[in-house]
């Protein structure tokens, strides 16, 4: 069966009724904008996700891939602007592989609508749909219930109403790529600075005929503070109320174990083997 | 009988499967009447050491996800001459509806002033302590909705600090972290400050290890500690920054500072 | 049929959701104002180096209705304080009557100096926060723009609930969202303060009055603005918004696949 399974449905429905509360999703309380210029579209968006009040993740990625000229800025539910761009993204590669052409944006501004107005609302994803196609460069909102709108720039998330703010003091039409990079990041800081929503870090990306240049933290004008005090430890300090050691024969039973030199094990990754 | 309507109040509407089902209106978004509280954000902490007392706080008002101010002091002096308490020893700092954190300093400083004026001498902090806890539980049934911290120096030129729940149940301690960010600050300053979870290493094996004793701190560890539980409370709260109002008291008076916090 | 009978003939709460009792009379006789009925939205105001600017639209609205579009809603005080209004007009009016018999007061009594922005907004926020404890507030979110002692530049806020605060630049309602940022960018704190002119300030308020228009249903193009300063108040009532730009609309077609 394709699609969502909703077999849980009468049972959370149930414990609903009974007062208990509906678990948190993360949202990425967001500002996120995007600008038509001469030549091309940019988007931007802040890297702040948020449960509550409090800070999720403090550099989190919300521009996603849709197709190599084709990128979405997302704010809402960061399953959801995640799960529906992804699959978004699939679909319309196999469209431009079924017809030997270039994803065009209406395409994937539709199939967002559409898939989106399905769900009523239910899928809350709130996306900047911006890209270049043979039609040229396009910039849309698709809002979670499936309404779109067609703009030359465009705000949406927590902090929309502060990048707005920019837009509306600071755009004037056929922009050059440069000025518009600098009025989206603008507005972006607009949003991080006023909106609790929204902070961390501006990410932009700037889409052209020729290409497609994603820019992550392009600007951080927040980087976390030098800490006055030393937090490290004395061997010892934790209390250890019992204790077994497994032997490394015992241990390489089950698992593959490679030998690290001490100097490296700070951010080395777990080596996988992979089939031959 | 009575066990055939315990489950379902007639005039509450009936329960079915579930035991607790909400009397009248359940479902959906209505207006409803005047809601005379809110919540302003921010985070306060209080830290006394064996001479002096540091109280602490961020100075971002918030409503919503709106940013009212960068600068709206949480720290007040209590007692003193004049309205900016000069030769003031007590401070108290509150966190929560600013408007009633701002009823409940004017009307704590205007009783401690007009003490000194009846008694010709100042209060102390313990008698202080105690009528703020009298104010605050006056209005028990329609509380101040802040959570204070009254820090100052004892009879021995200790420090003292007393923290505060919104109707008046005190406490003195040598450490309390409130508001927004209470609960991630609080767990540092234990371990920081009471050195909880912290053991000698080498004294012992299993449950005969022994805890590191708590002793009081010297100054300038605490306002390092002050600082650095803000600086980490900033990067994950979003209703705490902008600046930090510290006051740190001492038998030479109140010594004020202010830093800059992040302001996204 | 469950084995409640109370339950029985009944809509199913399950159902149906539980009996919406909210038009059954649940007080005693004595009703407050619950929610606001003809409103002003924002309201501006920025500090610059010998002042005050602060500015409203001149529009009361009923609902999503323009009902009167020629409302002043800034008020003067005794030559040297404008107090700004959003919110409810009719709290705005009772309050205005306030601040009338205070002035009068104030002109018979012996006091050498009269009451200054500071007093004023003091006077303010223990009204509104008496009228939010008795549960009978006034709704309204008022910036008091003045001077304070040594002619220092005050600007400062109050709501309906009597929640203070200052700020070297303030806006209410849809304008704390929209018009902080911009005032903000140019003003971000007190230090700024000093060097901002006269000029740039009336010109920043200007242009957040515009972009407020721009974005603002409940808005309109006509508004007041005030300038205090130690010389006294410079305020006008039917300033009309000038130079707007609607370059963007061009080359808008349709909202989504719609070409021509």
């Amino acid at each position: 069966m394709p699609g969502f399974d909703f077999s849980n449905h009468n049972r959370n429905a149930a414990l609903h009724a009974q007062g208990v509360p509906l678990p948190k999703a993360t949202s990425t309380g967001t500002t996120i904008v995007g600008c038509i210029f001469d030549g091309g579209v940019v988007i931007a968006a802040d890297t702040r996700a948020t449960s509550g009040p409090i800070v999720a993740d403090k550099n989190c990625e919300k521009l996603h891939y849709i197709a190599p000229q084709i990128w979405c800025a997302g704010a809402g539910t960061a399953a959801d602007t995640e799960f529906t761009t992804a699959i978004i993204s699939s679909n319309l590669e196999l469209h431009a592989l079924s017809t030997g052409r270039k994803p065009r944006v209406v395409t994937c501004m539709t199939m967002l609508k559409q898939h989106l107005f399905r769900y009523q609302g239910h899928i809350g994803a709130y996306l900047v749909v911006a890209g270049v196609d043979p039609t040229g460069a396009h910039l849309f909102t698709v809002h979670a219930h499936g309404s779109t709108d067609k703009l030359p720039y465009v705000t949406m998330g927590s902090g929309s109403l502060a990048a707005m703010s920019v837009f509306e003091t600071q755009w004037k039409s056929k922009l050059s790529r440069e000025d518009a990079i600098k009025l989206a990041a603008d507005a972006i800081q607009a949003g991080i600075f006023n909106d609790l929503g929204s902070g961390s870090n501006v990410d932009v990306c700037v889409i052209t005929e020729e290409k497609t240049t994603l820019m992550r933290n392009y600007i951080t004008p927040n980087v976390r503070e030098q800490k006055q005090r030393n937090y490290r430890f004395k061997r010892g300090t934790t209390a250890v109320l019992n204790e077994k050691v497994i032997t490394r024969e015992e241990i390489s039973k089950y698992v593959t174990v490679q030998e690290l030199d001490d100097q490296s094990v700070v951010g080395t990754a777990e080596k996988m083997d992979v089939d031959a | 009988m009575a066990s055939v309507f315990s489950g379902a109040p007639p005039q509450g509407g009936p329960g079915y499967s579930f035991s607790q089902t909400r009397i009248a209106t359940s479902s959906g978004i209505r207006e409803h009447s005047f809601y005379p509280y809110t919540d302003n954000g921010g985070s306060t902490l209080g830290v006394s050491g064996a001479d002096f007392t540091i109280l602490a706080g961020d100075t971002r008002s918030t409503s919503g996800y709106n940013i009212n101010t960068r600068y709206a002091p949480k720290l007040f002096k209590i007692g003193g001459e004049g309205p900016d308490g000069t030769g003031a020893r007590i401070v108290l700092s509150v966190v929560g509806f600013a408007a009633d954190g701002d009823a409940l300093k004017e009307r704590l400083d205007t009783i401690v002033k007009m003490y000194k004026y009846q008694h010709g001498k100042p209060m102390s902090v313990a008698a202080c302590a105690q009528r703020l806890s009298h104010i605050l539980y006056n209005k028990r049934f329609f509380p101040y909705y802040v959570h204070a911290i009254l820090g100052g120096l004892d009879e021995e030129g200790r420090g003292a600090l007393y923290s505060y729940d919104p109707v008046g149940s005190y406490e003195r301690e040598q450490c309390r972290a409130a508001g927004a960010a209470a609960s991630l600050i609080m767990p540092f300053l234990d371990n920081q400050v009471n050195f909880k979870n912290q053991y000698i290493p080498g004294s012992g094996v299993g449950h005969a290890l022994e805890q590191r004793v708590p002793e009081p701190l010297p100054r300038k560890d605490v306002e390092e500690l002050v600082k650095d539980a803000f600086t980490s409370a900033v990067e994950r709260h979003i209703e705490v920054g902008d600046g930090l109002q510290m006051m740190i008291i001492t038998k030479e008076g109140i010594q004020e500072t202010f830093s800059e916090l992040k302001k996204d | 049929m469950n084995h409640l009978p109370q339950a029985w003939g009944r809509p199913r709460d399950d159902v149906y959701g539980a009996y919406d009792a909210s038009h059954l009379q649940t007080s005693g006789p004595q009703q407050h104002t619950q929610s606001p009925i003809v409103t002003g939205t924002s309201v501006v105001a920025v500090k610059f180096k010998d002042g005050v600017v602060i500015a409203a639209d001149n529009l009361a609205s009923y609902g999503s209705l323009a009902r009167f579009t020629d409302v002043k809603r800034l008020r003067k005080f005794n030559s040297q304080v404008v107090v700004g209004f959003g919110g409810d007009v009719s709290d705005m009016q009772y309050l205005d009557r306030l601040l009338s018999s205070l002035d009068i007061r104030e002109n018979y009594s012996t006091t050498e100096t009269p009451l200054n922005a500071k007093n004023l907004h003091t006077y303010l926020s223990k009204v509104m926060y008496k009228r939010r404890s008795d549960f009978n507030p006034l709704w309204n979110h008022i910036l008091v723009a003045g001077l304070e002692h040594e002619n220092k530049p005050f600007l400062a806020s109050v709501d309906l609930l009597g929640t203070t605060f200052s700020s070297p630049t303030l806006a209410t309602g849809f304008g704390a969202h929209l018009a902080q940022p911009i005032l903000r960018r140019v003003v971000p704190d007190e230090a700024t303060v000093e060097s901002v002119s006269r000029e740039q300030a009336v010109a920043l308020v200007k242009e957040c009055m515009k972009v407020l228009f721009y974005r603002d249903a409940r808005s309109l193009d006509k508004y007041s603005i005030a300038v205090v300063t130690k010389d006294g108040i410079d305020l006008k009532e039917d300033e009309k918004l000038e130079s707007q730009s609607w370059a963007f609309a061009e080359g808008i077609r349709g909202y989504g696949t719609q070409v021509n």
